[in-house]
């Protein structure tokens, strides 16, 4: 598959889908990615499964505040000489780049580098969605080690992290990219073809066309987008579940911060005045219950789209008065293991609840 | 303030020219009249009709203020822009989004693309990403000369935090090429760095054109030998003066519904209402707060291209007194979104026409004497009650998307179109329709304040929010004193904080709005 000018805006609008209400407005990625493809260069997507056992692929990605992506907006250089200096550590040519995260602007950085670059980009990424910390992946939840990671500026300013813990590796690195003015370029988790079949979210690029097509179809033969943005979810295709959790306006949002984190409850009411659900968000929405029963939780995917386009909305976006539908997606297994909602489960985030499969909730 | 002011306040609109004359509080004079194709002898006309209404001499006019829509179709249209030149203050940070990477292709053919990158910028605590280069700042002054551009727009990387860099190279640009008008980001957009340059860019391809105006509205203004000074309508309901709009105006973008909303707030001293401006074609739906105008909150695409200035956040629907109904063959009716429009009088039934408008409709109710009742008797009943369920079906709808509660609101009808209203309106708490609501709009601008708005990153760890807060209201109001209000009325009307996400360190971007009532 390339990612072209043809499926550019599906591609985005997928990538804000599975960013769950956070990870960074992609608008800043698909003007990147406007520009290399009008340069003339080609973003290549392969399937993991075309990817040799013992090829080695790194993910790319941005750390830092969206505020500051969409202000400095990178270079590109700098995520290229994060890639090179990654090279340098390991003692070996890179075969493949990857997304970390399947959402929000994160979705494009290795897109932007694959082109640059001329490498492949890999269809699979390691959160499935969009998340707020480095190690919340389903590579570290493997035991797979992020390191080196590495961290570039647009001043030719490269450090290299090494760390024994992946957690140690986030609060470094974060540290790193404020002195770096908020944002940094990185490159780290090297993985092998094998590693990348067996612990990552697979297909998450493609999904996130097929998802921003389902939008873009339904609108231009002007039939039901949801009807149709949920008859593709639902399908075999995806191997997910899915669910409309609710249909209101919103009437209220709490907001709070704490240590950088964009904290808070959003309420939607329904428009005939049957019910109220809550969603609380941390950057991404983690949580949806109606009545104190639960409906959804982190780690399977919570969006809140536009009701009558069906466009995503950012917790930051998030305002009084939006009608709005909220759709609940099951995260792939992987992803729900015991171990794995450690990491990125309701207790990963501080949330009291346990896990429940969004499918296996009573409607 | 002492003694009484008397200004005279037009709205120029796309179909009509609104104008009143108010001495203070008091409305002495209104008029309205078709938009002429000259705006400068349609404000001449205008302003010289409510002199003579009011019989107040020109000695006494102490102000004019107008509200044009001509920028914005100037754009839209891509007429009158001239060539422009863009300078980012960037490097060695942004390369990967060119200005103009969005842009539509028709107006890259009026505007050029005349692009040039140069060191500098700053990042979000206002440290700089590098220095300038004053040497490469020249250069493309030079080159930007040789090529006879007159307009340039500079946009610097995180400028609303640090204004220095911008300032620099306007002034080594203005070194070079002193008769250059220059666009600085800082003073049109907020933080994003490519809806700002997108906004400066379009003001930049305006300033030329705005000129001509300025000098069109001065024009007529000495014809009739007022030497008041002239104030513009800014879309956040409050006015600019002449010197600031030759400068910025794209500032007046959508200034047209806003001026009904202050007028509509004006008139009714609601200062929390939602305000429905039914036109010839559409109905304008917006929400006042605290008597202002609430802004969009999302970018707004304008003839094409994205920008983050503020804009009101205006709900449009496609209703008004000469929306064309149609019935189906089942009896239900569709109103608009198509409209006569200014042919009202030629195409509507009450009027001998042949097409059936809502304003044939609320005249076949019996509840308006508009043209030839008869000609609307034939009517049947179950249409006429169709039509006026679908009517207010309309705006009830319109005002429960742009409410920002459940709680019932004030509602206040302005406009011609207000006559299709013949009901209470579910979710408002009472429907207020304002005596002279077919001129709120000049109202508005006539009775309008000075506003300045700041929006900056401010470290709640270094000053504390209390700190902060106090930091940048002050320097709010100082900047609403500068542009001419008086201090003693200065009132900070909107702060709003939105924390760094994903940052550590307590950066809060800090939005804050003041307004004040002219200096005399």
């Amino acid at each position: 598959m390339k990612i072209d000018q043809d499926n550019l805006n599906s591609f985005i609008r997928g990538a804000a889908f599975l960013g769950t209400g956070g990870g960074g407005d992609p608008y800043v990625g698909k003007l990147m990615l406007k520009q290399v493809l009008s340069e003339g260069r080609e973003i290549n997507v392969i399937d993991p499964g075309d990817f040799p056992d013992d090829a080695l692929a790194v993910n790319i990605l941005t750390m830092g505040a969206p505020t500051v992506i969409n202000e400095k907006i990178p270079s590109g250089a700098a995520n290229v000489e994060a890639l090179r200096q990654f090279e340098k550590e390991l003692g070996r040519r890179v075969d493949a780049v990857m997304p970390i995260e399947a959402g929000g602007v994160n979705a494009t950085m290795p897109l932007i580098v694959g082109a640059l670059t001329g490498l492949p980009v890999i269809d699979a990424d390691g959160m499935g969605r969009a998340f707020p910390e480095l190690q919340m992946t389903t590579f570290n939840v493997a035991g797979l080690s992020s390191s080196p990671n590495i961290i570039a500026d647009d001043k030719g300013s490269v450090l290299t992290v090494l760390t024994k813990d992946n957690v140690d590796a986030e609060r470094y690195c974060r540290d790193i990219c404020v002195r770096m003015g908020g944002a940094g370029q990185m490159a780290c988790y090297p993985l092998s073809g094998r590693e990348i079949r067996e612990f990552a979210v697979l297909n998450t690029i493609s999904l996130a066309v097929s998802i921003g097509d389902a939008i873009a179809n339904a609108r231009r033969r002007h039939s039901d987008v949801f009807e149709d943005l949920m008859g593709f979810l639902t399908s075999e295709r995806t191997g997910r579940h899915a669910r409309l959790l609710f249909d209101g306006k919103v009437t209220d949002i709490l907001r709070e911060t704490t240590g950088g984190f964009s904290v808070g409850t959003v309420q939607i009411d329904d428009l005939h005045g049957n019910g109220r659900m809550s969603v609380k968000f941390q950057n991404e929405y983690l949580l949806a219950e109606t009545g104190g029963r639960l409906l959804a939780v982190v780690p399977d995917l919570i969006c809140i789209l536009d009701r009558e386009t069906a466009e995503p909305i950012t917790t930051e976006n998030l305002r009084y008065g939006q009608r709005v539908k909220v759709v609940g997606i099951s995260a792939p297994d992987i992803m729900r293991t015991e171990r794995a909602l450690k990491v990125f489960g309701p207790a990963g985030f501080g949330l009291k609840a346990e896990f429940v499969p969004v499918e296996s909730v009573q409607s | 303030m002492t003694g009484k002011t008397a200004r005279i306040g037009i709205d120029v609109g796309g179909t009509n020219t609104d104008a009143v004359l108010m001495m203070g509080v008091e409305l002495l004079a209104s008029i309205k009249k078709p938009t002429s194709s000259d705006i400068q002898t349609g404000v001449y006309a205008a302003a010289k009709a409510v002199m003579e209404q009011a019989n107040i001499p020109v000695g006494q006019i102490t102000d004019v203020m107008i509200g044009t829509t001509q920028f914005t179709n100037a754009f839209v249209e891509r007429k009158r822009l001239t060539e422009i030149g863009v300078i980012r203050v960037a490097l060695p940070a942004t390369t990967s989004v060119r200005p103009y990477t969005d842009w539509p292709s028709d107006l890259l053919d009026v505007i050029g693309v005349n692009v040039h990158y140069v060191n500098g910028g700053h990042e979000f605590d206002g440290r700089e990403i590098a220095p300038l280069d004053e040497d490469q700042i020249r250069k493309v002054a030079e080159d930007l000369k040789a090529r006879g551009i007159r307009e340039v727009a500079i946009s610097g990387v995180f400028s609303p935090v640090n204004i220095s860099a911008e300032e620099r190279v306007a002034e080594l640009v203005r070194e070079v090429c002193p008769d250059m008008s220059v666009t600085l980001s800082n003073e049109i957009g907020r933080l994003g760095l490519i809806e700002r340059e997108n906004a400066s860019c379009m003001n930049a391809s305006l300033s030329r054109f705005a000129g001509d105006v300025l000098d069109g509205f001065r024009a007529a203004l000495e014809e009739l030998k007022i030497q008041a000074p002239l104030y513009i309508s800014q879309n956040d309901g409050t006015i600019m003066n002449e010197e600031h709009v030759r400068r910025y105006p794209v500032l007046t973008f959508a200034s047209g519904p806003t001026n009904s909303m202050r007028g509509a707030a004006y008139t009714t001293s609601h200062e929390n209402a939602i305000v429905v401006d039914i036109g010839g074609t559409t109905t304008d739906i917006g929400i006042l707060v605290n008597g202002f105008p609430r802004e969009s909150s999302v970018p707004v695409d304008i003839g094409g291209v994205r920008t983050n200035f503020r804009m009101p956040d205006i709900i449009s629907i496609g209703l008004g007194g000469g929306s064309i109904v149609r019935q189906r063959e089942d009896g239900s009716v569709t109103i608009g979104p198509d409209s006569v429009g200014y042919q009202l009088t030629e195409r509507a039934l009450v009027f001998g026409g042949d097409t059936l408008t809502t304003t044939d409709i609320v005249v076949a109710a019996g509840r308006h004497q508009i043209g030839d009742p008869e000609k609307v008797k034939h009517l049947e009943k179950a249409l006429i009650e169709a039509t006026e369920a679908e009517i207010h079906r309309l705006i009830e709808n319109a005002i429960d998307k742009v409410k920002t509660s459940k709680e019932d609101v004030p509602v206040i009808l302005v406009g011609g179109g207000a006559i299709l209203v013949s009901r209470p309106l579910s979710g408002a708490s009472k429907v207020v329709i304002p005596e002279n609501s077919g001129v709120a709009n000049a109202i508005g601008a006539a009775k309008a304040q000075i506003g300045f708005e700041i929006d900056r990153i401010f470290s709640y760890e270094e000053l504390g929010r209390d700190g902060a807060l106090a930091l940048a209201k002050d320097q709010s109001r100082e900047g609403c004193r500068n542009s001419g209000a008086d201090s003693a009325t200065i009132d900070i009307i909107d702060v709003e904080e939105l924390p760094l996400t994903y940052l550590p360190g307590g950066a809060v971007r800090v939005r804050v709005k003041a307004v004040g009532d002219l200096a005399k």
